[in-house]
C-alpha cells in the first residue's frame, strides 16, 4: 500500500477477494501453505516409530499381570516427516513475530529470545522438584530474587509464586482473603464485581461458594466510590476490581474505593491482567489494594504459547500474607529452603490457606520473568509501560474521527476500546470488522470484550511497535473504517477470504462435536 | 532498550499528535501522589551478557539430573526428549501465538489440539480429551470437582496411594467450595480398604495408576463397587509412559482419567510448566472443564478446527462456568504431542519396555543389599525400598555421594511416622548400567 505524507494510505484499488483468490489447485495447497492431514490418517505409519530406543533389558515382567494387550492406536513418524508435519502446521498460525497483534488484555508483547535461551540452561531446565534442597540452591535463590522484584514493583508485602496461571492466581488471592476472614471468624457471603469485569472473577467467586452483587459503572466507563460504598455490607467479604479495568482506564477513585472497602471490614482483590500499563509507575501497594494476581505471561513477556503455559504469581498485604499457600521458599542464614508443608509452616508463622499445585509453581516461567526484569531494568520496565500507554493513546488519537469510544474522548491506558456505533447501518459487524483485518494481514483485536460495550473492539498495540508500523495499522483501519462507510459490506461479510480458511461453522461443530479423530468420521471436506 | 522500539524522536511526534505535553497527561487518571516520580528501587537494565552471566550464575548452583545418576521420581520423570520437539515449539508461530479464538489464522494450533486430544484420549482408553490442563494435580482437581457436578454428591474418597501433594490439592479446593475429601492413611503395601468406604454420599474414588509408592493393581474392583452406588472412578496417571505397557485406566472402568504429561516431551524444570491430561467418557462431555478444540469445516466445505462447546467456559458462563480455569498448557500439549507422534505406539511401548526392564535390574540390585527391602511388588518403572533407618537422612548421603538416589516419602508426608523409612526409587531409560553400580555401590555403603 503506497501511503501519502501523512502515513495515511492512497486510495488503493479495492483488495478483497481478487481474482485468484478462488483458485482450485491440483493438490490443494497454495503456494507456501499446505494442506496438512491428521497424524492419524497418513495410512501406515502406525508400525513406524521416530525414536531410536536401546533393547529393554531381559526381565521377567513385574507388571502384576496388568499387560496393555490392545494396540493403542498412535501413529509414529520418522524425524522428516514429524519436522514437516509440524512446520507446515506452524505456518498456519498468526504469531507477535509475524505482526501486530492488537488483541485487548492479552498483552501480545515481544518475547526475548534471551529468556528462552536462559530458561532451557540444564541448571533450570533439568532439575527436579523433588532432589534435594542443597542441589537446587540456585533455583531457590532465583525464586526469591523474582519474588523480591515482585514485591518492589507492586509495594506489597508478600507473594506466592506456586499459582500455574491468571485465574489459578485469582483464586489463591481469593482463598487468602477467605481465609483471613475465617481466621478472625468473619461469616461473610458476598463478593462484589463490576459488570465489566473479566469471566473467570464471577466464577472464581461462585466456586468458592460466594454470591456475586454486581457493581454497574459510571456513564464514563469507570466504578464509583458511591456504587461501592451502596453495595457495601458487612455481609461483603472482598471486592474484585480490574485496575487498569477492562474498558482500559484507570479507576479514578481506586484509592477511595479500596478506603471504603476497607471500612466496611472487607478485601480489595485487584485482577492484576492489565498490570503492564503501570509497572513501574503506580505501585497497587500504595493504592490499598490486599491481593493480586500478576499474569507473567502478560506484563513480563513470557511466551502465550497458543494457549499456555501461564504463570500467576498472587501478590499480598500484610493482613493477608500469613495465609499464603505453600510452598514458598525462606532464607535461613546462608541457605535457601522451600516450605513445601503446612504444619511446618504454620511452626513459622504462618497459616497457609492450603497448596494449589504439586511442585512449586512455573518456574520455566520464573526464569523468563526474570530474564526480562533485569533485562529492562527499572529504568525500561518504566519505559515499556510509557511506550504502552503512548501507543494506545497514539492509535486512539488517530481513529477517533471515524470510530466511536463509548466513554467518550478521555485518555485510556495501554488498551484503547470503541463500539460499534460507527458500524451502525453499513451490514458491518465488529466480527466482520475483524475477519477483514485477518485478509490486510493484522490478528483482530479483542471483540466484544468488555460484555458492557456493544460490539466492543478492545485494541493493545503493547509497547513492542515501531511508529512506522502502528502508522501502517492506524491506516489500515482507517481504510477499512471507511470501506465500511462507503457500503462496501462484502469486504467485510465474506472476509476473510486469504487466510488459510474461510469461516469456520461454530455451531456445527457445537452442535454435533467431534473432539476426537475417528477412523471414517470426519466433517465433509 | 533492545526491547523497545519507540525511539525519543517518535514518542515527542506521537505525543504531539494526542495533543499532551508529556507522557503523565495519559496518567492523569491516578489519584494524586500516588504516581511514582522516579523508577522503582531496583537495578537498571542489563545487557544480554549480563543477564546471561548472572542467571547463568544461578543454574550453575543447581545439579542438574543429567549430570548425576539419577533416580528421583515421584510424579516428574527424567526422561530423554528428542532434539526435534524442543526445536519445533520453538517456531515462532507456535511460541508466539495467543490462543486460537480466530480459528481461521489459528489452524496450526488448533489441528495439533485435535491430534493431542485424540492421543490422550487413546492412551487413557477413554472417549474423548480436552485441550489439556495445567498440570496433573490441578487437572486431579478439576476431575473431583467435575465428579461432583455429575453425581450431585460432595464426597470424594481419596487413595492412601495418592501422590500426597495431589491430595493436598483436592484437600484445598474441597475446604474452601464446602466439599468433604475422605483420605485414606499412606498406604504403601496396597492394603487400604477403598470399597467398604463408598457411599451413598460419595461422588468418587480418586486412585493413582501406578500409585505413588509404584505399584500398580487392577482399578476394576474398585470401578465396578463405585458404580455400584452411584459413584464414579477418578484415576490420575503421574507416569503417563507406563500407558505403553500396561492396561489403560479406561479398560479397567475408569470414568475420569487424569495425568501428568510432563514424562512426554517436556523437561523437569523444577516442577513447571507441565501439562495436565483430562479424559472422559462421551456422556460427560458437556461436564468437562478445559478448553475443548473440535473438527468443523469452513464456508468452503473445508476441513477445520476451532475451540468449542465454550458455553461450558468462564468468558460466556462467568459465574455459571463449570470452571474458572482460563488457560490450558498449549505449548507443553504441543511438546507431548510431538514426542508421541515420534514415538508411535511401536516406539511408546519400547520406550515403555526400556523403562520396566532398568527398574527391574535396579529392584533386584537394590533388594540384594543387606538392609534394603523392595517393598512394591507389581511395577513399573517406580517402587519403593524400606531403609534400615531414616529415608531423609540416607538420601543427603546418597547426595553427597553424587548419586540423586530418589525421594524420601517423608518429604512429602512428613507428619507420617510409619513412612519414615521409605525411599521411592524410579528407573527410566536415561539409567546406565553404570549409573545403577554408583547408586547401588553407595547405598550398600551407606547402610552397611
Amino acid at each position: 500500500m503506497s501511503m501519502n505524507s501523512q502515513g495515511r494510505p492512497s486510495e488503493p484499488k479495492i483488495s478483497g477477494a481478487g481474482d485468484q483468490a478462488g483458485k482450485v489447485t491440483f493438490t490443494g495447497n497454495r503456494g507456501l501453505e499446505h494442506e496438512v492431514p491428521l497424524l492419524f490418517e497418513r495410512a501406515g505409519n502406525f508400525e513406524t516409530t521416530g525414536v531410536d530406543l536401546p533393547m529393554p533389558k531381559r526381565v521377567q515382567s513385574r507388571l502384576g499381570g496388568l499387560e496393555r494387550e490392545e494396540p493403542i492406536g498412535l501413529p509414529g513418524l520418522t524425524e522428516p516427516e514429524v519436522m514437516r508435519h509440524y512446520v507446515r502446521l506452524s505456518q498456519k498460525n498468526y504469531a507477535i513475530d509475524s505482526g501486530l497483534y492488537p488483541l485487548g488484555s492479552c498483552t501480545m508483547k515481544h518475547n526475548p529470545r534471551l529468556n528462552e535461551k536462559l530458561a532451557r540452561l540444564p541448571g533450570f531446565s533439568d532439575v527436579h522438584p523433588l532432589q534435594p534442597q542443597s542441589t537446587v540452591q540456585g533455583a531457590l535463590a532465583l525464586m526469591q530474587t523474582l519474588a523480591g522484584y515482585l514485591l518492589e514493583l507492586t509495594g506489597m508485602a508478600s507473594v506466592a509464586l506456586s499459582p500455574k496461571a491468571g485465574a489459578h492466581g485469582e483464586l489463591c488471592g481469593m482463598l487468602a482473603i477467605k481465609a483471613a476472614l475465617e481466621a478472625r471468624g468473619d461469616k461473610r457471603s458476598v463478593v462484589l464485581v463490576p459488570e465489566s469485569a473479566h469471566g473467570t472473577n464471577p466464577a472464581t467467586a461462585v466456586f468458592m461458594g460466594y454470591k456475586v452483587r454486581s457493581v454497574a459503572a459510571r456513564a464514563d466507563g469507570t466504578v464509583s466510590v458511591e456504587a461501592v460504598r451502596e453495595a457495601l455490607d458487612s455481609d461483603v467479604a472482598a471486592i474484585m476490581l480490574t485496575n487498569p479495568n477492562t474498558c482500559g482506564l484507570f479507576e479514578p477513585e481506586i484509592v477511595a474505593i479500596a478506603d471504603a472497602v476497607h471500612e466496611a471490614g472487607a478485601f480489595f482483590y485487584c485482577d492484576g491482567a492489565n498490570l503492564n500499563a503501570i509497572v513501574g509507575k503506580v505501585r497497587p501497594g500504595d493504592l490499598g489494594v490486599d491481593a493480586m494476581h500478576i499474569n507473567l505471561h502478560k506484563t513480563f513477556s513470557t511466551p502465550h504459547g497458543g494457549g499456555g503455559p501461564g504463570s500467576g504469581p498472587v501478590v499480598l498485604s500484610e493482613a493477608l500474607a500469613p495465609f499464603a499457600p505453600v510452598p514458598y521458599v525462606l532464607r535461613d542464614s546462608a541457605e535457601f529452603r522451600i516450605v513445601e508443608d503446612a504444619a511446618q509452616a504454620k511452626s513459622d508463622g504462618g497459616d497457609p490457606l492450603g497448596r494449589l499445585t504439586a511442585f512449586h509453581g512455573q518456574m520455566g516461567m520464573f526464569v523468563r520473568a526474570l530474564s526480562y526484569m533485569l533485562s529492562h531494568g527499572c529504568d525500561g520496565m518504566r519505559q515499556a509501560s510509557e511506550d504502552a500507554v503512548l501507543s494506545a493513546n497514539y492509535v486512539r488519537t488517530e481513529l477517533r474521527d471515524l470510530f466511536t469510544q463509548p466513554f467518550g474522548d478521555r485518555v485510556c491506558m495501554h488498551e484503547v476500546l470503541f463500539d460499534d456505533v460507527f458500524l451502525k447501518g453499513t451490514g458491518v459487524t465488529t466480527l466482520d470488522f475483524a475477519k477483514a483485518m485477518i485478509d490486510e494481514g493484522y490478528h483482530p483485536m479483542t471483540m466484544y470484550f468488555p460484555l458492557v460495550v456493544h460490539g466492543a473492539m478492545l485494541i493493545e498495540p503493547t509497547e513492542s511497535e515501531t511508529k512506522e508500523d502502528l502508522d501502517l495499522f492506524i491506516a489500515t483501519l482507517r481504510y477499512l473504517a471507511m470501506q465500511a462507510r462507503k457500503g462496501n459490506a462484502e469486504l467485510f461479510t465474506d472476509a476473510p477470504v486469504l487466510a488459510p480458511r474461510r469461516r469456520m461453522d461454530e455451531t456445527r461443530a457445537a452442535r454435533q462435536p467431534r473432539l476426537v479423530w475417528q477412523p471414517g468420521i470426519q466433517a465433509k471436506t | 532498550m533492545r526491547y523497545l522500539p519507540l525511539q525519543e524522536a517518535d514518542r515527542a511526534v506521537m505525543l504531539q499528535a494526542i495533543g499532551v505535553d508529556g507522557i503523565d497527561d495519559l496518567f492523569v487518571d491516578v489519584p494524586a501522589g500516588k504516581l511514582l516520580d522516579e523508577p522503582p528501587a531496583l537495578p537498571l537494565g542489563k545487557t544480554e551478557m549480563e543477564v546471561e552471566r548472572e542467571l547463568g550464575r544461578l543454574a550453575s548452583q543447581n545439579v542438574a539430573a543429567g549430570s548425576v545418576p539419577f533416580f528421583v521420581g515421584c510424579g516428574a520423570y527424567k526422561h530423554h526428549i528428542p532434539a526435534s520437539v524442543d526445536h519445533l515449539i520453538q517456531r515462532s508461530e507456535f511460541l508466539t501465538s495467543y490462543t486460537p479464538y480466530q480459528p481461521e489464522i489459528s489452524q496450526g494450533t488448533l489441528q495439533y489440539l485435535f491430534e493431542f486430544q485424540t492421543q490422550v484420549a487413546r492412551l487413557m482408553g477413554m472417549d474423548l480429551a480436552n485441550a489439556s490442563m495445567y498440570d496433573g494435580s490441578t487437572a486431579a482437581g478439576e476431575a473431583v470437582l467435575m465428579a461432583h457436578r455429575i453425581t450431585k454428591r460432595s464426597k470424594a474418597i481419596v487413595s492412601g496411594g495418592l501422590h500426597p501433594q495431589y491430595r493436598d490439592v483436592i484437600e484445598t479446593l474441597s475446604k474452601h467450595s464446602g466439599k468433604v475429601m475422605d483420605a485414606l492413611h499412606a498406604d504403601p503395601l496396597g492394603q487400604e480398604d477403598l470399597v467398604s468406604r463408598i457411599d451413598d454420599e460419595t461422588s468418587c474414588v480418586i486412585v493413582q495408576y501406578p500409585d505413588v509408592y509404584g505399584r500398580i493393581q487392577d482399578l476394576a474392583p474398585i470401578a465396578e463397587a463405585a458404580h455400584a452406588r452411584g459413584a464414579l472412578l477418578v484415576v490420575a496417571v503421574t507416569e503417563i509412559v507406563s500407558l505403553g505397557l500396561i492396561k489403560s485406566p479406561g479398560e479397567m472402568g475408569a470414568d475420569i482419567v487424569v495425568g501428568e504429561g510432563q514424562s512426554i516431551g517436556n523437561g523437569l524444570s523444577f516442577g513447571g510448566p507441565y501439562v495436565g491430561l483430562f479424559a472422559t467418557r462421551q456422556k460427560f462431555t458437556r461436564q468437562m472443564p478445559g478448553r475443548l478444540c473440535g473438527e468443523t469445516v469452513d464456508a468452503e466445505g473445508k476441513r477445520g478446527y476451532v475451540l468449542t462447546l465454550s458455553t461450558r467456559e468462564q468468558h460466556i458462563r462467568r459465574e455459571k462456568a463449570t470452571s474458572n480455569i482460563c488457560t490450558n498448557s498449549g505449548l507443553c500439549a504441543l511438546a507431548f504431542t510431538i514426542h508421541l507422534s515420534l514415538l508411535g505406539q511401536t516406539g511408546l511401548k519400547k520406550l515403555a519396555e526400556v523403562n520396566h526392564g532398568n527398574a527391574v535390574v535396579l529392584a533386584d540390585k537394590l533388594a540384594a543389599i543387606a538392609g534394603v527391602e523392595v517393598v512394591t511388588q507389581a511395577f513399573f518403572n517406580e517402587f519403593t525400598i524400606r531403609v534400615n533407618g531414616d529415608a531423609g537422612t540416607i538420601i543427603d548421603a546418597l547426595t553427597e555421594r553424587g548419586v540423586l538416589g530418589g525421594v524420601a516419602m517423608s518429604r512429602l508426608e512428613p507428619h507420617d511416622p510409619s513412612i519414615r523409612d521409605l525411599i521411592i526409587v524410579a528407573s527410566t531409560e536415561v539409567n546406565t548400567d553404570a549409573d545403577r553400580a554408583v547408586f547401588v555401590a553407595a547405598l550398600e555403603d551407606i547402610v552397611r
